[in-house]
């Protein structure tokens, strides 16, 4: 039975709600609901949608100077990081390519992480062999609901006052309909939104409640990924993987002053180098001029047909109304504005590169 | 109306057949966003890849259900991918086919069969 995909604790909601289920990283999701990637896209930009991320990996860290300690694996700055705030980061590997991309959120007396789906299995025991003096775990009782778009603030606000208030990647536990909920000012859509972690057994009670807003619709993995790819926000296993630097990825905002001085992280000497020296490639936003929409794996080409790179997330973008993609082109050819040509079934079609995102994000600062 | 286990509809209208998908598969599909069609004039095997649409999702290749020239195209596609979506068996058709024996439609399962077939 371990081969069966699993399912949340809002499985039944997304049944009722005529979800498409599709197993992604060996959990049973909603791809999309009737009302079709398309309208869900466009009613998260526009109002609110509501997402199952439970399939997420939730982690607490707890232990003396556990900050301190997770900065061994992370290149991100995390003891200065105070009470109350969230921060994006990433594991690095020794050759300073990225194992995973994940949230820290500093909640008091611990650390709550928050890991990819796909990547539990590696992320849990490489915590646990590593943060030595660090208590690792991993949460399997609450589901993680994602309210995301410029009305969620209504929506959540209406049961839960006190998240109205908060800022961009502020976290807060309080409580929601008569249940402790830690609520995350933060997503993955590139609009204001929250993600909110909630005791398994009142994770139905809670979205229904979110849901019966007028503003918000549920939408799925499918709307989750065309909005993120707009927003310019990196999946990883996609965008960023084990051979992909931070700096090549363009992550170097994640990375503080501090840590680029200091190193002390893993392939801290090829990421240092990276920012001293630049990097051969680098991600970029590249817009197909035409109505086609070129995906993963399509290569890059220089207008003279000198192969440049390849793209590695791409479809269409409901919000732009045409095709979106991004990927890693030589650094030389990484400018916006340059001309490239993408190889699609074979056919040159024209396409720009462009500055990410797509889509200006609309955080609550 | 004759239709596939490709989930392609097939009607014969002034000796021509005109293709398309079916409601069923456009509703699967979800809103399809790009569809690219064959050049006109050409002769096509069945099973071959004439006509790539892709939805929000994914891409999918549309196959010659029958041997034939492609005669028509249906250009408004181009630039309304969204009408596969809104009238998939009817304005949503892709291509018509010259066919030299009209008799080859016979065997193919009727509305009510392909209704079987997909439930």
């Amino acid at each position: 039975m371990s081969d069966m995909p699993k399912r949340t604790p809002l499985y039944d909601l997304h049944v009722e709600l005529g979800g498409k289920m599709v197993d992604f990283a060996g959990w049973e999701m909603p791809v999309q609901y009737p009302m079709g990637i398309m309208g869900e896209h466009k009613h998260c930009r526009e109002k609110a949608a509501l997402f199952d991320v439970s399939h997420m990996g939730q982690v607490i860290l707890r232990g003396e100077n556990v900050a301190e300690k997770l900065e061994a694996l992370v290149p991100s700055a995390l003891t200065a990081l105070p009470a109350g705030k969230a921060r994006y980061t990433f594991f690095t590997n020794e050759n300073g390519g990225i194992m995973d991309d994940l949230i820290v959120s500093n909640a008091g007396d611990h650390l709550f992480v928050v890991v990819n789906a796909s990547m539990r299995h590696q992320d849990i025991p490489h915590m646990t062999a590593n943060l030595e003096g660090v208590e690792v775990t991993e949460i399997f009782d609450r589901a993680l609901v994602a309210v995301q778009g410029p009305k969620a603030v209504d929506v959540v606000g209406a049961l839960c006052p006190a998240a109205v208030e908060m800022k961009f990647m502020e976290t807060i536990v309080a409580d929601i309909l008569g249940t402790e909920c830690r609520i995350s000012r933060l997503g993955y859509t590139g609009e204001d939104g929250y993600e909110i972690s909630i005791p398994e057994d009142k994770a139905d009670e809670i979205s229904r409640a979110f849901l019966g807003h007028d503003d918000c619709e549920p939408a799925g993995l499918g709307a989750r990924d065309s909005l993120r790819l707009e927003a310019g926000l990196c999946l990883y296993g996609n965008d960023i993987d084990n051979d992909t630097s931070p700096v090549e990825a363009s992550l170097n905002w994640a990375i503080q002053k501090r840590r680029r001085e200091d190193g002390g992280f893993p392939g801290d000497t090829r990421i240092l180098k990276d920012f001293a020296d630049g990097t051969g490639r680098k991600l970029v936003g590249i817009k197909p001029l035409g109505r086609a929409p070129a995906r993963g794996g399509v290569e890059v080409q220089s207008e003279d047909g000198t192969t440049i790179g390849s793209i590695t997330s791409g479809g269409f973008g409901p919000t732009v109304g045409g095709p979106v993609a991004m990927g890693y082109v030589t650094t030389a050819n990484a400018v916006p504005g340059e001309k490239v040509n993408l190889i699609v079934r074979g056919k040159a079609q024209p396409a720009e590169i462009i500055k990410l995102p797509f889509v200006q994000q609309n955080y609550k600062r | 109306m004759k239709f596939t286990e490709e989930h392609e509809w097939l009607r014969v209208e002034d000796d021509l057949v005109v293709v398309g998908i079916t409601e069923h598969a456009a509703t699967q599909l979800g809103d399809i966003v790009f569809v690219e069609l064959p050049d006109t004039d050409i002769t096509v095997s069945k099973d071959d890849e004439v006509v790539v649409i892709e939805s929000v999702k994914a891409a999918s290749d549309i196959l010659a259900p029958v041997d034939g020239e492609i005669v028509e195209v249906n250009e408004a596609l181009t630039d309304n991918p969204g009408k596969v979506n809104e009238d998939a068996q009817g304005e949503g058709w892709f291509f018509k086919l010259k066919v030299e024996d009209l008799s080859v439609l016979d065997d193919m399962m009727s509305e009510a069969e392909y209704n079987t077939f997909i439930a």
